[in-house]
């Protein structure tokens, strides 16, 4: 993965640099000594590691906004993070860049309950939302598998999904406001506890990219009243066919389950080895349904959902007489990448989002890859929206096993694409997936979006080297080339 | 009236595009003109005519996906869908008749560029909670394409979300991938009979923070009541509070009846059954009521729920002559006001930014005075300038329906 160079010229103004951010941040908020660096050199995807040139934990916005004016002024690059779990690299620093953490953003600082909504700093845990909300009832929807310890600032920055989101939408369908800095330190606000922009959707632009466009410093989200009831179906299939087969007809039949998950059988094996979750064993496909609501609507749903898996051959079938037994169907799959963790010494966790209806031809596809590359894989799957999620097994002190790894799984995001789907659902681009855009993407597509990047960033300084597989300067992307004269007046029908 | 091209293709689009680029000729982009009366009064020489880029090219009801020409009446959309139990659940409004155009007219791709929602909006979403993907035209001439065609996707910026309640002034969709959803077997509709307003909010707020799954939350005070077609509704003589349920037949019976239970204590309750609420959940969200007499300004406003009723009484003790009523549990206010020179501009918007803040568009106004006063609400300068900048990086010699929605660009 080639990063963009560092700049000889920032790396040796460094000493200057911290005196000016120190005049900006006081006391500890700059840190700048390599063994406290150590803390920031990764983010979730641990293959890639880089000490900043310099960390800086700012306390409040207007501390934010005067180092981005610095740094926009000196020409420095900025890194923000928030608690540094993105699995795609998006807060992998820069050796000439300055990293931004948002740490110190850490209160709820307004709950309204009448409006159904609650403002926060971006470094709120996404669970911390729903802690401070559940005592009257309320939660926070989007929950992504590390909502314990990832940020909500970094939720918008990633537009994160979570297992519920098919009912319940993405972070970009769960926040009304933002408040964010711009590269020029310009602080804007967007949206606020009313629905929907007037003017462009800039809130809707600003989720999902990758602290590429602003530094998010508040966020307003909307906040849910508890389904009073949730069980859950444990469904096992003889075939990945007639799982996949189970959940077309759900949907079709009209039902969109709160969660509906699905495990092949390494996902299965691993999971049950590690938590004893009573998962069968003998089957190549488990389905877990979650259906949620009033009470009355959950019993009919159940009906419903047990009879189309019968009907679908499900070869196994349990529905949660308890809340203990719920949370112990969900326990297996939540645990499914620690389990993964423990039969192998690294996997990669791949984010492909396919059509539904082409599981079966991926999964077997898949299974050829991996003969090809000599690496086993298991695979976790929201089944509703068709996000799926391989975990590719590799040993990092094995020579080359790295590279082995990522080479498949780039064939598998290819195949994605290939099948009508995505290179990533709800885990980003960063730079894990920066040199795969152009199999989705076309060269006039890229240019587009990387236009949009100059409107908010004219230098490619922020969090630069991510997303983009080659920075074009935005002079260049501009300039069009106008024939005056020269383009014939198109024949069209008109009137 | 500007010369009007009517292309069939994406190519037709880019070429003509481009040569509007070269020559320096805007262009204003439109289906059938069902809402020509909203937004900024464009002038050009020219005009690009999507409607004959329509058509359905790819619905899988299993998938939940939708690809289809934008020029594709929202109507048919909702025929198509209806024959597999599928919805748009953005509940697209037929705005048509409020400028006295005929109904059914509106194209998805005006939806977008509106990024129209119903009452089911607190609930389901905008249209831009809805648009997966779309390929089209920039102000380049180039063809590109964002977003995709499956239900979940971060990969690359969320172009869809700019293009919803753009204008046409960032691109020119040729194609657009939506997101449907399953329709409710059953709906009904509790009512709440003679609340004043600051009380019928404080019973929606109880309707949504309570676990019932409510689908749509209006108040109708009682001279906009009192006009509905829905006799339980017009005969009541007093104002109107409407909770719309939805969902499998049994679990709407069991949410009604808590519902009933929940809202005994503010006032008289009524239930009104399919075809009733259908009725009423359609005038709400068309604005029925304000459809006539059209000299009559009409403004939108989104503000927080709870801060509905604040605003309008600041606007009604100024201009006794206003008549409102809400949506989205009091966040949505539709707001009509005799004609004014400045459309009441000073009053509305002041009453908004002086209970919390939110928005106001001039949804109904004479072409003048849609030039002369800012048809969106005005933004603060850091955000007006990067607005500005956004649409220099799609459209960088302003071709696209330039001045619709602000003067200028």
């Amino acid at each position: 993965m080639l990063m963009p160079a560092p700049e000889q010229d920032i790396i040796a103004q460094r000493l200057d640099l911290i005196a000016a951010l120190r005049r900006i941040v006081p006391g500890e908020g700059v840190i700048a000594d390599e063994t406290s660096l150590r803390a920031f050199e990764c983010d979730g995807l641990t293959a890639y590691r880089q000490l900043p040139l310099v960390a800086v934990l700012p306390s409040n916005v207007q501390q934010v906004s005067e180092v981005m004016k610095l740094c926009n002024a000196r020409g420095v690059k900025i890194v923000p993070r928030g608690a540094g779990t993105s699995l795609s690299g998006g807060a992998l620093p820069l050796a000439d860049g300055v990293l931004l953490g948002l740490g110190k953003f850490n209160k709820v600082l307004d709950i309204d309950w009448d409006n159904r909504c609650a403002v926060v700093q971006p470094g709120v845990t996404n669970l911390g939302i729903t802690r401070a909300v559940e005592h009257r009832g309320f939660y926070y929807a989007p929950d992504p598998s590390s909502q314990i310890a990832c940020t909500i600032g970094g939720n918008v920055a990633e537009n994160s999904g979570g297992v519920h989101c098919l009912k319940y939408g993405l972070t970009t369908n769960n926040i009304l406001g933002v408040e964010m800095v711009l590269m020029n330190g310009d602080i804007v606000r967007l949206g606020g506890k009313h629905l929907d922009a007037e003017g462009y959707d800039l809130m809707g632009l600003i989720c999902g990219s990758e602290g590429l466009l602003g530094v998010i410093t508040e966020v307003t989200v909307r906040i849910l009243p508890k389904p009073t009831t949730q069980r859950a179906v444990l469904a096992g299939f003889p075939t990945s066919e007639s799982a996949g087969n189970c959940v077309a007809r759900i949907i079709a039949s009209g039902i969109i389950p709160g969660g509906m998950e699905m495990m092949d059988r390494p996902a299965i094996h691993a999971a049950e080895d590690f938590v004893h979750a009573g998962y069968p064993r003998d089957v190549e496909a488990l389905l877990i349904i979650e259906l949620d609501g009033p009470p009355a609507e959950v019993d009919d749903l159940l009906l419903r959902v047990k009879e189309i898996a019968e009907r679908c051959g499900s070869v196994s079938l349990r529905v949660s007489q308890s809340e203990d037994e719920r949370l112990a169907f969900w326990a297996g799959r939540k645990a499914a990448f620690p389990a993964v963790g423990r039969i192998s010494p690294d996997y990669l966790c791949m984010d492909g989002t396919i059509p539904r209806k082409t599981l079966p031809l991926v999964l077997t596809r898949m299974g050829q890859l991996s003969e090809k590359h000599g690496l086993r894989v298991a695979n976790v799957f929201h089944a509703g929206d068709g996000n799926l999620h391989p975990l590719i097994l590799y040993d990092a002190n094995n020579p080359g096993e790295l590279e082995r790894a990522e080479e498949f799984g780039a064939d598998i995001l290819r195949l994605c694409v290939e099948v009508g789907g995505v290179l990533t659902g709800e885990h980003g681009v960063g730079v894990e997936k920066r040199d795969l855009m152009p199999a989705m993407f076309s060269e006039a597509d890229l240019a587009q979006q990387m236009r949009v990047k100059c409107a908010f960033d004219p230098n490619h300084r922020l969090n630069p080297g991510k997303v983009f597989p080659v920075l074009h300067r935005c002079a260049e992307l501009g300039r069009m080339h106008v024939h005056k004269g020269q383009l014939a007046f198109p024949d069209l029908p008109r009137f | 009236m500007p010369e009007t091209f009517i292309p069939s293709g994406t190519t037709d689009v880019a070429d003509l595009v481009k040569w509007a680029a070269a020559e320096g000729k805007p262009l204003s982009l439109h289906g059938h003109r069902s809402k020509a009366g909203l937004g900024r009064p464009a002038q050009t020489e020219y005009a690009l005519d999507i409607s004959r880029l329509s058509g359905i090219l790819d619905y899988e009801a299993a998938e939940l996906v939708l690809t289809l020409r934008p020029g594709t009446l929202v109507s048919d959309v909702e025929k198509l869908l209806g024959a597999s139990h599928q919805m748009l659940a953005f509940e697209p409004p037929d705005y048509g008749p409020l400028w006295g155009g005929p109904a059914s007219r509106g194209t998805i791709g005006g939806a977008i560029g509106c990024n129209l929602a119903g009452p089911r909006r607190f609930k389901s979403g905008a249209i831009r909670d809805h648009l997966l993907g779309f390929a089209g035209v920039s102000g380049r001439g180039e063809i590109f394409k964002a977003g995709a065609k499956v239900v979940k996707n971060v990969t690359g910026y969320d172009l869809p979300k700019l293009v919803c309640g753009a204008y046409g002034t960032l691109v020119a969709l040729t194609e657009v991938t939506v997101k449907v959803l399953p329709a409710p077997e059953k709906t009904r509709t509790v009512l709440v009979f003679g609340l004043d307003d600051a009380r019928a909010i404080q019973a929606l707020s109880a309707a949504a923070t309570s676990p019932h799954e409510v689908a749509g939350l209006a108040h109708l005070p009682a001279g906009i009541a009192a006009q509905s077609g829905v006799g339980y509704v017009a005969k009541a003589g007093v104002s109107v509070t409407a909770i719309r349920i939805e969902g499998a037949d049994v679990s709407v019976r069991a949410r009604c009846e808590a519902l009933r239970d929940l809202l005994g204590a503010f006032g008289q309750l009524e239930e009104l059954h399919s075809m009733n609420s259908a009725w009423l959940w359609r005038e709400i969200r068309d604005v029925a009521a304000f459809a006539l007499p059209q000299d009559r300004v009409l403004w939108r406003l989104s503000v927080a729920p709870m801060n509905g009723p604040g605003v309008t009484a600041a606007i009604a003790a100024a201009e006794p002559d206003a008549q409102f009523f809400y949506d989205w549990a009091g966040g949505l206010v539709w707001l009509t006001l005799p004609p004014a020179q400045d459309a009441h501009a000073a009053l509305v918007r002041g009453a908004v930014a002086a209970q919390g803040g939110g928005h106001a568009t001039l949804f109904r106004a004479d072409a003048a005075t849609r030039a002369a006063v800012p048809v969106f609400q005005p933004q603060p300068e850091a955000l007006a300038a990067l607005s500005r900048r956004l649409k220099e990086s799609f459209d960088p010699m302003n071709v696209l329906n330039p001045g619709r929605m602000v003067a200028g660009t």
